[in-house]
């Protein structure tokens, strides 16, 4: 029988494992090893599904942006309100704190605390550099008369892209207490845990912006 | 967890997404892995910026140029950054990412579809205007 059997149980709910063999049980010291390994599959996996109920929620918010993106009710498009510069800046911070995030999960595994620390830093100041040019250009907009109360079109686009900086907001508070926690409590498994769900999630947010820069930035100053 | 003791049972062993394979670990070479993943992610987007601004690819196919250079970069940072790989440790991941993917698919697509009929078969809204009056 499996080791990842031992430790979760043939049954128990939160069977992920697709492993086969003689049901018996061993609560030997030697499997409490793969209990903690275990468990932060467990929890890895429940966090994967969470993000991608996310991700099909953004993607209705991708099909609202879509359907809309015509109905500027004779106010202006997004050929006249994007600026691509700005969105390459946003982007270009937000690729580099995907990266970095990778680097503080490594620094985390090798226990390197200046690494950790360090990397978790850089993310957060890239990550609140998107948020800040991000903020900026609404405001720009609105002060423009293209709030989004001006047409369908930018109501979608405002809560198509603000949806997405209100999860950057989340994933920088989230980050913060990351910090906090390993610094107060060290690197236990439950904080290890954590941490591999916020490097998740800080991915997911890079994955989902690949698809808005692409779809709402880049294909509305083309069309 | 040893080499040894897994080997016999590797196969039926779940990786979490956005872990590294069980067996083995070098820190240097999972830094290689986020700067290639790195590298690829930065040249596929100066590529979709670059061709929104030039004269050298044919107009009508940028968007579609786009869609697939997007796609790219997303299977860039699913392998290189969240280590969503095919091998059995991973099964699982790939079963709910491509139950994920498939979702968005239709959401996407089905929506744009029915909306784009709807558009066609209406009529234009001066006529509405006229049969109400």
């Amino acid at each position: 029988m499996s080791a990842f059997d031992a430790a979760v149980g043939r049954d128990g709910p939160n069977h992920v494992g697709r492993a086969q063999g003689s049901p018996d049980i061993q609560h030997s010291a030697k499997h409490a090893a793969y209990a903690l390994a275990s468990k932060r599959i467990i929890a890895g996996y429940g966090f994967w599904i969470f993000l991608l109920s996310d991700i099909v929620m953004f993607s209705a918010f991708f099909a609202a942006y879509a359907v809309l993106v015509d109905a500027t009710a004779g106010g202006p498009s997004g050929r006249e309100l994007f600026d691509l510069g700005n969105v390459s800046i946003e982007t270009a911070c937000l690729l580099l704190s995907s990266f970095t995030c990778g680097l503080a999960g490594i620094g985390a595994r090798t226990r390197n605390g200046f690494w950790f620390h360090g990397a978790m830093a850089a993310t957060f100041i890239l990550g609140a550099a998107f948020l800040g040019i991000e903020i900026r250009e609404f405001m720009g907009m609105i002060a423009l008369g293209a709030g989004p109360t001006r047409s369908a079109f930018l109501s979608a686009f405002f809560t198509l892209v603000g949806c997405h900086g209100l999860h950057v907001a989340i994933g920088l508070l989230w980050l913060l207490t990351m910090m906090a926690q390993v610094f107060a409590k060290g690197y236990r498994p439950d904080i290890l845990r954590r941490l591999l769900c916020f490097s998740l999630f800080w991915h997911a947010l890079d994955i989902i912006w690949v698809g808005l820069f692409t779809m709402v930035y880049l294909m509305g100053v083309t069309q | 967890m040893s080499h040894a003791e897994q080997d016999e049972d590797s196969h039926y062993v779940d990786t979490a997404p956005g872990d590294e394979s069980l067996d083995g670990y070098e820190a240097a070479e999972e830094i290689r892995t986020y700067l290639i993943g790195l590298g690829l992610a930065t040249l596929l987007t100066l590529v979709s910026f670059f061709i929104t601004r030039t004269a050298l690819v044919w107009e009508p196919s940028i968007p579609v140029a786009l869609a697939v250079l997007a796609i790219a970069q997303m299977g860039v940072h699913l392998v290189f950054f969240l280590h969503i790989t095919t091998g059995p440790d991973n099964v699982n991941n790939v079963l709910a990412l491509a139950f994920g993917v498939l979702i968005v698919l239709l959401v996407i697509v089905g929506s744009l579809w029915i909306m784009a009929h709807m558009n066609h078969n209406m009529m234009p809204i001066d006529q509405i205007m006229q049969m109400q009056s």
